[in-house]
């Protein structure tokens, strides 16, 4: 319990605390203890949210002038000066008549010959703009606009989709008149049976879960033939990359190549530097369970015996004679093994490489 | 593959890039025959050995290989494990083209090559809506509230610490996300299994049911009919809950995936899991809870996830995921090595329950088996099935469809078409099919 914690707790929230559940509250649930009790302060900081109903709303005004200077200023670079852009996001603005307006039904939807649906031919409900550009934008920066800049560039959109004239100037009153107006505001349905709650007959949404499509178990001569409807275009399996890079390398299947390039037997691996393959050869010739780059293990780290050896000239002779030996004493009383199974060149790269640094590029 | 000294070359079968071009030729003409030729060459090639050295046997039995004759690697050497060096295809990837910025974006698990029905927690689909955040869990606060004063007796303010507290649950659920196979609707858009399905992933998620944290709260049920769940993104995401499926005790406030802590990724420190439903429900980073007695049409249940319907009707509140299932292999962008035997995998699952049955076609649909089904069969939470299939090398169309508890049959693209159109985006639940040539491709197709 954060109480306990002096790490984490203000003196401001002590005291909060204190004023607000005087200690009793906390000692009364089944889980004592757990949790506190919020401030109202907290509660108006975080308790953005605006209904449909515009409950939650806070008293604000702006007008399309004031929201067009924000426009040009934060939204602009990625929505278009007009909200058409399409450049980061689908437009927010386009695809909506005057007729819409009066019928609340965007008609183009109707008769399926939109190119591309906006935002505003979608939305039904003006709030929803309200809230989201003052919980979430600009994508950047967002809750960095001010009540009145959010209530300004609601009425710029607004006024962009025809919706509110040019001398409009939003405010938390007004805002049902443009609810009224908003060209798709009869564009929802809710009778479907994909709401997990309450059914609209009692006072939720949707039909209570009953499926719109259906299908039977058929097992045995469903069919008389086998309609294939579509097959993949060409680009579209080059655009996702090879495959054969995306699929296991072991197993009954492979990943088709669509590299595009041509196929050749046996790919030779692309060679490792110098200092990669001394690398490699450390770790699989076991030198790495003993000796760290840079710390000690059972054996020194090769940066210690680096610094031992620095400037002598010798030293690359007797380490690749040690190694091949073996022995103790050097760096203390744990002997290492001898490790003659490796060829002399092999040891005589390690060393060197050792000496070196060991560099693992 | 039938003469017994090459039978060995399946333990080294040939990748691709061991084709010759007139390997590859001899596939499109349907020939078998190529694979043991390849075979012989690339073990050839590979084993540096003579022909006459592989008569003898495999070389990978013959002369041991360097990890049966040296000292491995130390403990810990890697504190937080990694997949083997040669799993690295395996990865979430983003459809190129499908979004313009990388924040607002959707990466696909790769279900092409996963197995059971967990996805490791690293392969989890993701779907941001303002980018990803790594929160400090001390700084992390969850406040719950009512929108007026009578919804709850006590608003509350919970650490992490708090919440870790409280008395969990583990249980197993599949997320997916409503537009999952959405670029399809139309028509065949994507070549794998990756990309048309690959917007839903399973783990074993722990947390503390949503219905306790409010009764600590004092909430009168009666009077609450829906929450509003909101995330500490920037997005600050947030998507309307009935009240019922809270009480129902299924909806999780919750921290652990897979036995660790949520991901970063996929909403670290707390996140809601709301099973059955559509991924966008799942408010990550979850900071805030409200009970309200009215639905909010938040932005991404107003402007997005909303489904088009053919009478120019938007759908609003669509979030149960409709029964559905895929074979996940062999599937599209996949080559079949060999005629013979093959197990044909895949997934199934419903949003209304648990999974009674999958049946699986390699006809397109005339005919059909069952498949057995893998436990644990849960309720809203991936079920893996299988089955024996021998190819006979010709071509074939392997589809699968799924029942649910409430015997609701997934539908073919026909059936969902003829009620929704094709423009709706969100809850294509359709049966998926893998077109097989007789050269082993396999490829997206999708059949009426
Ligand atoms: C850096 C680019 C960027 C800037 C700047 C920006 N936006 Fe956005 N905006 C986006 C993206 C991307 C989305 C979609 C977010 C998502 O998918 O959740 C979006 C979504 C929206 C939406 C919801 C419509 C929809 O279809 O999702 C509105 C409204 C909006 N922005 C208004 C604004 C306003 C007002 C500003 C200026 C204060 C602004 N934006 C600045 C990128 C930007
Ligand atoms: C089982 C543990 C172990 C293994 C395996 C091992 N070493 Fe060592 N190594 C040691 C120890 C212990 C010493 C310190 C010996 C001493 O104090 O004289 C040492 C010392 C050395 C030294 C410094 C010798 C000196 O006299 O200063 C070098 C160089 C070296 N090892 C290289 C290697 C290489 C290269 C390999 C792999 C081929 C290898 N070691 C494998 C344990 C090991």
């Amino acid at each position: 319990m954060s109480r306990f914690s002096k790490a984490s707790l203000s003196g401001a929230l002590v005291l909060a605390f204190a004023t607000l559940a005087g200690g009793t509250a906390l000692a009364d649930g089944k889980y004592s203890g757990v949790g506190r009790p919020a401030t109202r302060a907290e509660i108006h900081a975080w308790d953005i949210d605006v209904r449909p109903d515009f409950k939650g709303l806070r008293p604000g005004s702006g007008s399309v002038d004031q929201g067009q200077e924000v426009w040009e200023a934060k939204c602009a670079s990625c929505h278009g000066s007009f909200g058409e852009s399409n450049e980061v996001h689908t437009p927010l603005i386009g695809g909506t008549t005057k007729d819409d307006i009066k019928t609340g039904h965007v008609l183009s939807l109707v008769k399926g010959d939109a190119p591309q649906r906006s935002a505003i031919m979608k939305v039904a409900t003006v709030s929803t703009l309200f809230d989201y550009i003052n919980r979430a934008m600009p994508l950047t920066a967002p809750k960095s606009l001010s009540n009145d800049e959010v209530y300004g560039l609601v009425a710029y959109l607004l006024n962009l989709a025809e919706i509110v004239p040019a001398d409009f100037v939003l405010n938390e009153k007004n805002i049902a008149e443009a609810q009224a107006r908003m060209p798709n505001r009869n564009g929802m349905s809710t009778d479907h049976g994909m709401w997990p709650g309450a059914p609209a007959s009692k006072g939720g949404i949707g039909n209570g879960g009953k499926p719109d499509v259906k299908n039977t178990a058929c097992m045995s001569n469903c069919k008389t033939e086998v309609k294939v409807a579509s097959l993949l275009p060409v680009y579209a399996e080059t655009a996702h990359g090879n495959l054969a890079e995306q699929n296991r390398a072991v197993g009954p299947v492979r990943g088709k190549d669509t590299s595009g390039k041509a196929v050749t037997v046996a790919a030779a691996p692309a060679p490792l530097s110098e200092n990669a393959a001394a690398a490699k050869l450390a770790n699989d010739s076991g030198c790495m369970a003993c000796h760290g780059v840079a710390n000690k293990i059972v054996g020194p780290g090769y940066n210690e015996v680096v610094a031992k050896y620095k400037g002598q000239a010798d030293a690359e002779a007797k380490l690749v004679a040690k190694v091949k030996a073996g022995g103790q004493g050097v760096w203390g009383a744990i002997p290492m093994p001898p490790q003659g199974h490796l060829k002399d060149g092999d040891i005589r790269s390690l060393v060197k490489w050792i000496l070196s640094g060991a560099k693992a590029q | 593959m039938a003469d017994q000294p090459t039978q060995r070359g399946r333990v080294r079968p040939a990748p691709e890039n061991f084709l010759t071009e007139t390997d590859i030729l001899a596939v499109k003409e349907g020939r078998r025959d190529f694979l043991r030729n390849a075979l012989l060459t690339a073990s050839a090639t590979l084993a540096g050995g003579t022909a006459a050295r592989a008569a003898d046997g495999d070389p990978n039995i013959l002369t041991l290989p360097a990890w049966t004759t040296s000292l491995g690697q130390p403990v810990a050497a890697r504190p937080y494990g990694l997949p083997s060096q040669y799993e690295k295809g395996l990865q979430r990837r983003e459809s190129p083209g499908l979004t313009r910025m990388p924040q607002v974006s959707v990466s696909f698990a790769p279900l092409q090559g996963l197995f059971g029905i967990i996805t490791p927690s690293g392969l989890h689909f993701e779907r941001h809506h303002q980018g990803w955040v790594d929160i400090d869990p001390s700084k992390h606060r969850l406040m719950v509230h009512g929108t007026d004063d009578g919804f709850l007796k006590q608003p509350k303010v919970y650490t992490v610490d708090d919440i870790l507290r409280l008395p969990p649950v583990s249980r197993m659920h599949f997320i997916e996300c409503g537009a999952n196979t959405g670029m399809e609707w139309g028509n065949v858009a994507v070549p794998t299994v990756q990309y048309s399905h690959g917007m839903l992933s399973c783990s074993e998620f722990t947390g503390v049911p949503l219905r306790l944290i409010l009764e600590d709260c004092g909430i009168d049920w009666k009077k609450a009919k829906y929450v509003l769940a909101e995330g500490a993104d920037g997005s600050s995401m947030t998507r309307t809950i009935p009240i019922e499926l809270v009480q129902s005790d299924e909806v999780l406030v919750a921290y652990g995936q897979n036995g660790e802590m949520l991901r970063p990724e996929n909403g670290y420190p707390l996140r809601l899991v709301v099973p059955g439903v559509q991924g966008v429900s799942w408010v990550k980073w979850l900071r805030r809870i409200e009970v309200g007695d009215k639905p909010w049409a938040t932005k991404d249940e107003a402007i997005h996830y909303i489904d088009l319907m053919p009478d120019g009707q938007h759908r609003q509140y669509t979030s149960v995921q409709e029964c559905k299932s895929v074979i996940t292999t062999p599937s599209g962008g996949q080559i079949l090595l060999d005629k013979g035997f093959y197990n044909i995998s895949g997934l199934a699952w419903s949003g209304r329950g648990k999974i009674k049955r999958v049946d699986v076609s390699t006809d397109g649909g005339i005919n059909w088996r069952p498949a057995r089904i893998e436990g644990p069969v849960n309720s809203k939470c991936l079920t893996r099935f299988n089955i024996d299939w021998v190819w006979d090398g010709k071509p074939a169309i392997l589809q699968s469809r799924a029942m649910d508890e409430t015997g609701y049959v997934q539908p073919g693209y026909g059936q969902l078409r003829a009620v929704r159109g094709s423009k709706s985006i969100y809850h294509n639940n359709a049966i998926q099919s893998w077109k097989v040539t007789e050269g082993g491709e396999v490829s997206n197709v999708q059949v009426l």
